[in-house]
């Protein structure tokens, strides 16, 4: 009878090779089902373009966006998904810092997730204002006229900090993605892939040195994504909060933002892990344990969020201002009830189940609460937005806003954009991170029972181990 | 004549404690050595001892260069046609600082990555430097000992007796 050291967090993997063969089988031909999604996502792709056409064509007021509802839906979407790829990089980056040893197993599906979020959300800015072919003057590029953007404001810290969110998450991605290409380069018998897989690559070998300045890069990628994530939802907030709207012009708005971005970002996780996992057999690597933490963090931010709703409420009644009280009224009572309601219901109260572990652990209660948060999350923002602009100051201004079939189209495009880039990732590279993985396994030794002369749960370098990585004997017939 | 430029062996282990002991031996008799791993150990690091990365100066130095870059942008285009707007300052360094905290970020990250690839001589292009086996990438480590041709016996010795599944010898 041998014993087997096996991690705590992995108990079901027996080896690096192991890993390597069960990320490699996600690579495998796609069944029609894969097929049938990807098809779905592209025709939803070609109607948003065949409405955004349309849109520009007959101009903005085709799409219902009018005075003194200058933003709609289209803002909504976009703040939308900035907010999802935030509990990407929460995932990477500061998890990573934290030296969390249960975000291995889902941090390609978040950064995948969040790149490919932040590109759909950057599709935005060109496809809400006015004047697209006029995109270009919201950078600050030199003309013979002089005319620069205006740095006070936060349109344009926005096209600030979405691009440098943009570039900076697919370069930790794609850095962190080089290794495990190696890994596919190595093991794929595909000859096309292999020469994709050896381009991409780059050559990298897992030398010493390759990983000692990797790991150093990748730590300082991850204490420079750390500030960013949470500057720029506060920039895409302060769009909001900078203005004198009833509703919009408070200073709760950045970390408000922030901790929905994040409840939002990690519903969406869910709602990607669950499926996959059940898909491509992946229970070694997404366990119960992952979905309980990712479960408590989802109630954190619920928590937060909710106590976010009641602080709103409290202020507008505490600061005794008509116009904001009459917002806040209107946004449960008035024309949009529906949406605040939805709102409040699904951000706040739904995910209160969480507190059950029976109900973290199960998967499909778990899935359907992650599908409500979603919906939830986007209904805040629209609650946000329409309800204060369309009810604001003054009583003959007051407009009843609905979204019109262009921008219904574009927000169903923009899911479809999403699942579109999504879908075609998990087809060709490797979703599950291979060599961090590893980092948590326990390494094979040659003399098992007595490797570095110490007991299982202690080490010999403590300050270089990651917190977490325990071992634990496990009887093997 | 083969396509790799570097000469020597190269001993391909299927556990980690092999591969240390290999290490310490061949580096105390004074080899120039370039370590296979499918995931970082602090164990091979430890037993290599190699200094510290270069990697920190280029985050460093494109971080300032952002600041600088940042600040310089947003002044600059300011000046140039100095407007009015809501009251703020020609030069309104509340406003900016989100301007300049963005840059930062964005050209340390670039940097970050740009001293990774220095660093590491990535991307590889041209003659492979050392012998390389797939299976590093998978579940065995890889220790190359940059050797000529009349040591070769020493170090297959050094690689067999620290326990090593497979030794390969490379020859010009």
């Amino acid at each position: 009878m041998a014993t087997e050291i096996r991690s705590v967090f992995h108990p079901d993997v027996a080896s690096y090779e192991q890993v390597n063969r069960d990320a490699m089988r996600l690579l495998t031909k796609p069944g029609p089902g894969y097929l049938a999604l990807l098809g779905l996502s592209i025709a939803l792709v070609g109607m948003a373009a065949v409405a955004f056409f349309y849109e520009v064509y007959y101009g903005i007021g085709y799409a219902g966006i009018t005075n003194p509802s200058g933003w709609g839906t289209f803002i909504t979407t976009f703040v939308f998904w900035v907010g999802i790829g935030h509990a990407g990089t929460l995932i990477s980056a500061i998890l990573f810092l934290f030296r969390a040893p249960w975000r291995q197993s889902i941090y390609r599906l978040a950064e995948a997730m969040t790149v490919f979020a932040v590109l759909t959300a950057a599709l935005f800015p060109i496809i809400h204002i006015g004047r697209p072919w006029f995109f270009y003057w919201l950078l600050p590029l030199p003309s013979q006229r002089q005319i620069w953007p205006n740095f006070r404001s936060p349109l344009l810290w926005d096209v600030f900090a979405v691009t440098t969110y943009l570039t900076v998450s697919s370069v930790f991605f794609y850095i962190g993605l080089i290794p495990d290409i190696a890994a596919a380069r190595d093991s794929t018998t595909v000859p096309w892939r292999k020469k994709v897989y050896t381009v991409l690559s780059l050559g990298w070998r897992g030398t010493d040195r390759e990983w000692k300045n990797f790991t150093r890069a990748y730590l300082f990628l991850a204490a420079l994504a750390t500030p960013l994530v949470l500057s720029v939802h506060s920039v895409v907030s302060w769009d909001f909060a900078v203005s004198i709207v009833p509703g919009w012009h408070t200073t709760i708005f950045a970390p408000y933002f922030v901790a929905g971005a994040i409840l939002s970002g990690v519903a969406m996780v869910v709602t990607i892990a669950v499926p996959i996992r059940k898909i491509f057999r992946l229970e070694a690597y997404l366990t119960d344990l992952h979905f309980d933490r990712m479960g408590k963090l989802l109630l954190l931010t619920s928590c937060i969020v909710g106590f976010a709703y009641s602080m709103e409420y409290f202020m507008a009644w505490y600061s005794a201002e008509l116009f904001e009280r009459d917002v806040f009224w209107d946004r449960v009572f008035g024309q949009y009830w529906w949406a605040g309601w939805s709102m409040i219901i699904c951000n706040a109260v739904i995910p209160q189940l969480l507190w059950k572990r029976n109900i973290r652990l199960n998967l499909n209660a778990f899935f359907i609460i992650s599908i409500f948060v979603n919906i939830g999350m986007w209904y805040e923002r629209f609650v946000i937005i329409v309800p204060s602009l369309s009810h604001s100051y003054e009583p003959w201004k007051f407009l009843n806003y609905h979204m019109s079939y262009t921008e219904a189209a574009i927000l169903l495009g923009s899911f479809g954009w999403f699942f579109m880039w999504f879908l075609l990732f998990l087809r060709f590279l490797p979703s599950l991170s291979i060599a961090e993985i590893k980092e948590i396994l326990p390494p094979p030794f040659r003399a098992h029972g007595d490797h570095h002369g110490v007991h299982a749960g202690e080490h010999a370098s403590v300050d270089e181990m990651p917190a977490g990585y325990r071992e634990r004997q496990i009887e093997t017939r | 004549m083969n396509n790799r430029s570097s000469v020597g062996v190269l001993g391909v282990f299927a556990h980690l404690d092999t591969a240390t002991e290999a290490i310490r031996r061949l580096r105390h008799d004074g080899y120039r050595l370039t370590v296979y791993s499918p995931t970082p150990r602090h164990e091979l690091e430890e037993a290599l001892e190699p200094p510290e990365s270069a990697v920190r100066i280029f985050t460093l130095m494109g971080a300032f260069t952002g600041s600088a870059a940042g600040a310089a942008l947003a002044i600059w285009a300011s000046l140039d046609w100095p407007l009015i707007v809501g009251g703020k300052e020609i030069v309104s360094l509340p406003a900016f600082s989100v301007i300049i905290f963005e840059v930062t970020i964005l050209l340390g990250a670039l940097s970050t990555v740009a001293g990774l690839f220095i660093t590491s001589r990535l991307p590889k292009v041209g003659k492979e430097e050392a012998l390389y086996h797939p299976s590093f990438s998978a579940g065995h480590f890889g220790v190359f000992a940059h050797v000529g041709t009349d040591r070769f016996d020493a170090v297959r010795t050094i690689m067999t007796e620290s326990g090593s599944e497979e030794v390969l010898l490379d020859q010009a």
